[in-house]
This record gives C-alpha cells, structure tokens and sequence, in this order.
C-alpha cells in the first residue's frame, strides 16, 4: 500500500546554506492495509520527518514513496486531495493542532468543505455521529465547544474522529499520547487498536518503546535518521540483535525491573554526546 | 527528619476563585533519602516542589509549615527565603533550556550565582571541575554559551550548578520529561549518585512517570488532585498498591512485552475534579470503582504496613 | 512557571472539569470576545482616548455644518482674538480660524483614514506572505522592505513636489501609505512565522486548504487583535506625517489642513505678533488626536493581552 525507497532528507542550513543537515538517510519501508508499524527513535533520528514526508508536508530530497505504486510527490491538487482521503494524520500537542480561537468542531467543518460540499445538513450530522461513536466520544459532550474546554484525551480523539470521515486507509500517527496523562494514554492507545482490527493501517510514531510495542505489527528502529533495525514487534523487542536496540531497550524504565546501573565515570548516554 | 511538610496549603488566586492546588499535605523526608513525588498534571506536585523554593506569581501560602532541618522555611516571604534558596533547598527546574541566560557564557553564569551568595568562584572552581567531570562534561564547558550544548548537556549543566553548594534538600520538577530515554537514565542515575556521594541531603524526585521514579526512588509518594493518595517504599508500591487510583494507574501502564492482543490494559474513565470548586471528601470518589458512602468524608491519610500510608476508606 | 504548573493552573480554571494539559493562552484567548469586551468597557486609556477622538470626528463632521462659509473666505477683521463672533479668532488676512480648523479636521481625518489604510494592507500582504512562504520569497520581501524603509522620505517627497503643480489630499495619502508600513510588514512576518510552525496550519494542509486560505482564515484571525492595533497606529502616524508635511508646505495645495493652518500661522508671523489663537488650535488637535490614538492603543494593549491586565 505505502512504500518507502531510499528516501532521504536533507536540509540546507546556515548562512546562504552552505551547510546540509541530513535528516533521513535512505530509508526503505513497507505498510501494507491494516499493518501498523512503529517508527521508533529519540530525537533527531527522523522519524517525525518521515511521518512529514509521507503526509506531503515536507518535501523528499531523495528517493521516492508510493501509495498503491503512484509517486506522492507528483500528486497535486485533485489528486492530492484524493490522496488526503486515503491518508491522514494525528500529531502530538492537541492544544497546537486546534486553532485555539475557533470552536473544536471546526476541524471537522472544513473536511466537509473539501470532501463532502454536497452533503445535506442531516446527511452530515449522522456522519459525524457515526465518526464520534468510533472512537467513543459523545457528541454532546464535544461538539460547540472550544478547544480549552475539552481534555487532551478528547482532543486527540476528536482529530482521529476527523481522520475515519474520509474512511482512511492509513494514518499516521505521530506522538499522539505522548502528551496525555497515563491515565487516558492508554485509552487513546486501545482506539487505535480497535481501529486496526477494523482494517486501518497505522504508522505509529513514538519515542517511547513500551507504546511501540502495545499495538505494532511490525516495529522500525532508527537511529539519526537511519532504520537501525526492523522486523516483527516481538522479534525486535525480544531478541534485539542491534547494539542501539538493546542499548535503548536498557534504559527504559520499567515496573518490577530495575536497571542496571551504570558506574559513574561512564556518564555518556548511549543515544548522543549529550 | 530532614524535611517536614505539616498540612500545607497553598492556593492560587484567579479571576474566578481561589485553585487549591494543594490543600492540607504532611508529608516528611529522611536525610539521605530520595523520595519520588508522582502523580498525574493537575494533583499538584509542580506546586508543591515550587512552594518549597520559591512562590511565584498568583501562588499564596494560605496553612501549613515547612520544616528543613528544624528550621521553619518561610515560604511565603520571598526576601526571607533568599538566604535558603540554592545554599539549603535547591530546585531543578523542568526546562534547562531556558534556565540559563543565552546571552552569558556558563561559567560566568556560575561565577554570578556564586557570587550572590557570598562564595567566590575561585574557591569551589576545583570541586565544580571535578562534578563537571562526573556527569560527563568537560570543564571546557564553562567558556561555551548555552546554546552551544545540547539537551541532555544543558540539563546536566544546571544539575551541577543546582547542587554546587551541597543543599541539603533537592527538588527536580519534572527534569527528565524533555529527555530521551538514553539521556533520562543517565540523569536519573546521576541524582542518585549526588546523593550518594552526599553533594545533596535529601532529595524530591517530582515526575508523571511512575516506573521511572520506580527506578530510583527509595519510597514513592503519589499525589491526586492537591492531597497525598498513597506513600510507600517504593517495592511495596509496585507489588502491593493499596490506593484504588495507585492500583488502577499502575494497570494502566504499557510495558514492553505487554501486547494489545494479549492483555486489554484499561485506563481510568473521566477526569480530575476542577480544584476552584473541589468536591468534599475523597477527591477520587467519582472515578472510583469502589466508592462507598464513607467516601463523602475525606479519609485520613493513615499507616496501614511499616511506612505505607494511604487517604482511602477502603484501604485503611 | 513549568509546563505542568501552567497545566494544574489551567486544568483547575477550567470551565469543565476536564483539560489535561490546557494552557492559559488558549484559556484566555478562546473566551477572549467576552472578556475582552469586559475589560475594554473598564479600561480607562481605552475610554480615554476613545472619547476624544470621537469628539474630533464629530467636531470634523458637523463643525464645517455651523459655519457658512469656507475657510479661506475673507470675512472679517484681520488678527482679531477670539470672541463670541469668531470662535477661534481671525487670521491675519481676515479669515475664520474655527472654520479653518473644522475643515482641516476633515481632511485631517481623511488622510489618516487613507493613508493607514493603504499603509496596513500593503504591509499585511508583504508581511503574511513573507512569514508563510519563508525561503526565497521571504528574502526578496525582506529586501523590498528594508529598501522602502531606507529610502529618505523627505527627499523623495521634494522631488515629486517639485514636479507636480498641484496636488491634493488623496495624493499626498497616497505617498504616506507607500512609504510607512515597513515596520508592519516586520511584525506581521514574525508572527505569522510563529504561527505557521503550529499544528493547526498542518492541519489545514491537510483538509486540502491552499495557502491564501490558511493565511485568511487561520492565522490573520489569530492576530485579529494585533492587526487592529496596528491599523490605530498607522492611523495616528499618518496625520503626524501628513501635518508635518503640511508644515513644511509640500502638502496638498488646496483645501484646509491643520498643519498647512500652522504652516501659515509660522510663515505670517503669528508666534512674535502674538496671534496664539491662530497656531494653537491646529497645534494641540494634531496632538490630542495623535495622543488619543497612541493611549487607545495602549489601553487595547491591555484589553488583549492578558497578561498585563490587572487582577
């Protein structure tokens, strides 16, 4: 369904440009429908950019990607909105992604505006409905209301709310709990996983490898924008054969497992120089 | 003991009423003791580690006292608490990035912190090269501007300089949530080394993050909505919850290994109780499976094992 | 105050119970229209300054009403001080000075109306499009925009005056409004670059929206507040630079205006003949009406940003 092929990204920096940043360096990827991967990285290692890339909000400097064998980055108007009707995407602050002086519902009005401009009041109204029970919101409970008034957890459900009423087939997914409380992570979490069953496929990005681990099918390990490892969730998270991996998988802190420690002296975090 | 919190309470004014953000918390830390403060946004525990330190804004010390060594901290007199502030309580704020100046290179950050408390940067610059070198930073660090470091750097930075005149009390708010993972043990781990080579006396490891604070706090203390829920030795916590928001968090935790397939992880429906108009009683009673009709009276945070304290009915 | 000290504040002023990591800007902001209106009704400066532009704008509008004749008709007595008969007294050449003085006020009023509006719609669209596009765009704008701010009005203005005969008002608005909204283009560039790194612009990128329709309808609502503050600004501005044009003869060469009053007020040697009531009005109008505008602007300051209001 989406294939990644030697993708790259490189920014020009500093002044003129005369520097390059890269970004994502060659990375090969396959999603088929209903597969949901995890793009799993600390930061800079390009995961957010991939979601970027594949969404068409960021240019690809190198390599290509498909969605059923046609190349995104010739799609332009008509056919890039039939694109956004296959893909959409969730990001990680739910307070930035609404326009805090609009009422929430509005991100849903302007899908309409696109996608649906001959839809009639009622017609509309159900669809809504039936969008807001998936991922279990009550209508009464968030439609007329502003951002502030809704909780993160809301928010974030509304935006995948807006993502099933283009009936999708792939979302991105990119740190979408990571700034809700643990409490209602999970929730937001078992959505997605009610969705999978349903046949959506998800790229799910996070930094956190417990998430990644919860839902994915498949999990993609990258390292300053290159896949350091990738296979199967339980293979990956079970026998990790990367020294990145396992040096990652070390350091998370779980319940009912302590760390081991690392003498001091030997202060360097396995990720960076800092 | 090294610090005790007796009934605090501390509000904040607002257009539309007072948010009591922490209403009535007892609470005491050992010496030597690293005590992790958890709890959800919204319980409190980011007010209660700036209270320690230093009130701002539309906060106010409404009850309650603070002990440090014997001593009151007087928390609400902003002047009065200079002289404790970075000698004998010492904060780590959330965002390093932001808590040095970028437009003064770090040492001479140093030597102007040092110097508003009457020490001089001559005299500790040995013993300021020599924890530099323990978190993994070189001295050369000192003659950079902030914005050359990195994250992971700058936090470390404002470690050592938090720590510099060995306080007796530490409060790291939330020191690690910008991290990634790699970077959040190694400062952990470092907090933990400070207080075993006895640069801090006592510390208070505030964070959302449960089986971080697992890691290395010796007792865990988890907050809802202003008031103590729980407090136990942390191994206790973990393995015999006895809280129903402890235990109904704890559950709500992915693990690695933990598949969606396998084992349905729920998370606790609704949300905290707005704090300009709290409920009367146990604050938890709406979200609670097991509320009764007691829970309409605020529970008592009581001792039910050796160190373990709980504020449920049920529970006690 | 940390990120989750802003959340426990803003979690518990929530309207609902409800708000995991609310933040008190999208609190205030979002009730904003009522508290707003709230506060603008309490604010003093606002009231203030309001008032007093007003009493010119209805001083400009029937002021011309009451008299019956125009401002350079000779029809009186020369240099006489004000009485019951001339409001304002006479000018040297026998002139009413109140009927002057109304008259200017018009187009007092008129060139700050043109001349900041042209001003903020130039430096809207220099200012939006550079902030959204970014990259080559936004230097080439920047470029434009530091030329036009370098450029020495003055001099120009000598040239054009030099090669035009006659000239009027809607010209000379005209000028002012090319010429002043550099500073605009700046702010509007900062903010929309702010702006445009925030979720919500994705977002509408992906509801298929083009980039006109984002900057419309997403981010120039954001800064409505700012935007109107700038057209009060740019208001006052023009009637200072328009008197002083006045003032110094290269405005327009018919009609009344106030600085041309004081212009002629200095070239006729009303200062050491004495003749205040000939270049005080004219004086202390540009004055009350510009410092009015600058205090509204400075109470609406207050009324929008919430954080320097008063608790």
């Amino acid at each position: 369904m989406l294939r990644l092929e030697g993708v790259s990204k490189t920014y020009r920096v500093g002044t003129f440009g005369g520097r390059e940043l890269v970004a994502v360096k060659d990375v090969d990827l396959e999603i088929g429908p209903g597969e949901v991967i995890s793009l799993i990285g600390e930061s800079g290692s390009g995961k957010s950019t991939i979601g970027r890339m594949i969404l068409r909000l960021t240019g690809v400097s190198g390599g290509r990607i498909t969605f059923d064998g046609a190349d995104v980055a010739g799609f332009k108007g008509g056919r890039l909105r039939a694109y956004y009707a296959d893909v959409q995407g969730v990001f990680q602050d739910p307070f930035s992604s609404y326009n805090p002086i609009f009422k929430a519902d509005r991100v849903l009005e302007t899908l309409r505006a696109t996608w649906f401009p001959r839809l009639g009041g009622q017609a509309w109204q159900d669809k809504v409905e039936a969008s807001l029970a998936a991922v279990r919101l009550d209508p009464g409970q968030v439609l007329g209301k502003y951002p502030h008034q809704l909780s993160g957890g809301q928010l974030q459900r509304l935006l995948v709310a807006r993502a099933l009423l283009l009936d999708i087939r792939l979302l991105v997914a990119d740190e979408i709990i990571s700034m809700l409380d643990a409490s209602t992570r999970i929730d937001v979490l078992n959505l997605l996983g009610d969705l999978k069953a349903r046949g959506l496929g998800i790229v799910f990005i996070t930094h956190d490898l417990s998430l990644g681990n919860y839902i994915s099918d498949r999990a993609v390990i990258l390292r300053r924008g290159e896949v350091v490892e990738e296979g199967p969730t339980e293979r990956v998270f079970g026998q990790p054969r990367h020294p990145y991996t396992r040096a990652l998988l070390a350091s998370v802190p779980q319940l009912h497992h302590k760390w081991e420690r690392t003498p001091s002296l030997v202060r360097e975090p396995a990720g960076e120089g800092g | 003991m090294s610090l005790r919190v007796d009934n605090l309470k501390v509000w904040y004014r607002t257009l539309r009423g007072d948010v009591r953000a922490l209403d009535g918390v007892s609470f005491g830390v050992a010496d030597g003791e690293l005590v992790g403060l958890a709890g959800e946004s919204g319980c409190g525990k980011s007010t209660l580690g700036k209270s320690l330190t230093r009130l701002d804004g539309r906060m106010r010390h409404v009850g309650g006292t603070v002990e440090l060594d014997g001593k009151e901290l007087p928390i609400g007199d902003h002047a009065a608490m200079n002289r404790f502030r970075f000698k004998e309580v010492s904060i780590i704020p959330q965002y390093a990035m932001s808590a040095m100046n970028p437009t003064r290179r770090i040492g001479r950050l140093v030597a102007e912190l040092l110097a508003s408390r009457g020490v001089r940067l001559a005299d500790v610059h040995q013993e300021l090269v020599r924890r530099l070198e323990l978190v993994g930073l070189a001295p050369e660090v000192l003659d950079r501007y902030p914005i050359e470091l990195s994250g992971g750097m700058k936090q470390r930075m404002v470690m050592v300089l938090s720590t510099l005149l060995n306080p007796s009390l530490l409060i790291a708010d939330e020191v690690t949530s910008a991290l990634d993972v790699s970077t959040q043990k190694a400062v952990a781990e470092t907090l933990v080394d400070f207080r075993d080579r006895h640069y801090v006396k006592s510390t208070v490891f505030i964070t959302h993050d449960l089986s971080l604070a697992y890691q290395i706090a010796d007792s865990i203390i988890v907050m809802y909505a202003g008031r103590l829920a729980e407090r136990a030795p942390t191994d206790a916590l973990a393995a015999t919850p006895r809280h129903p928001y402890t235990r109904m968090l704890l559950s709500a935790l992915p693990e690695v290994g933990v598949r969606y397939a396998d084992r349905r992880l729920r998370g606790i429906p609704g949300s905290p109780p707005s704090l300009l108009d709290p409920p009367t009683g146990c604050r938890f009673r709406d979200r609670c499976p097991l509320a009764i009709a007691k829970c309409a009276e605020q529970p008592p945070f009581l001792e039910v094992a050796p160190e373990h304290f709980v504020a449920c009915w049920k529970a006690s | 105050m940390t990120v989750s000290d802003r959340e426990e504040l803003a979690a518990a002023t929530a309207a609902t119970p409800a708000a995991t990591a609310a933040t008190p800007a999208t609190v205030s902001v979002a009730r904003g229209r009522r508290e707003a209106l709230y506060f603008a009704r309490r604010n003093r400066k606002l009231l203030l300054g309001l008032t007093v532009v007003l009493a010119f704008l209805a001083l400009a509008a029937v002021g011309p009403l009451l008299t019956d004749h125009g401002p350079n008709e000779y029809v009186g007595p020369p240099a006489q001080r004000p009485s019951s008969q001339w409001w304002f007294g006479t000018t040297m050449f026998g002139q009413d000075v109140f009927a002057q003085f109304a008259h200017g006020l018009r187009s007092t009023f008129l060139v700050g109306l043109l001349g900041g509006g042209l001003a903020a719609v130039i430096g809207m669209v220099i200012g939006f499009t550079a902030g959204y596009r970014g990259g080559v765009v936004d230097e080439v704008l920047n470029m434009v925009t530091n030329v036009v701010l370098v450029i020495p009005t003055l001099a120009v203005l000598l040239i054009i005056a030099t090669y035009l005969r006659v000239r009027g008002v809607v010209p000379e608005a005209i000028f002012i409004g090319l010429f002043s909204w550099p500073w605009v283009a700046r702010a509007i560039r900062a903010q929309t670059f702010s702006l445009r790194s925030r979720d919500f612009v994705d977002l509408a990128r992906l509801s298929g929206a083009g980039g006109t329709r984002i900057v419309v309808r997403e981010i120039a609502p954001n800064m409505s507040s700012y935007l109107f503050m700038t057209f009060i600004l740019l208001f006052g501005g023009a009637v200072l630079t328009a008197a002083m044009l006045d003032f110094i003869g290269l405005g327009p060469t018919d009609g009344m205006s106030l600085g041309l009053m004081m212009n002629n007020a200095v070239l006729w040697s009303a200062l050491p003949l004495g003749m205040w009531w000939w270049f005080v009005p004219p004086g202390l109008g540009i004055t009350m009406i510009v410092g009015a505008l600058y205090i509204m602007n400075v109470g609406l300051d207050e009324v929008f940003n919430p954080k320097l209001r008063e608790l």
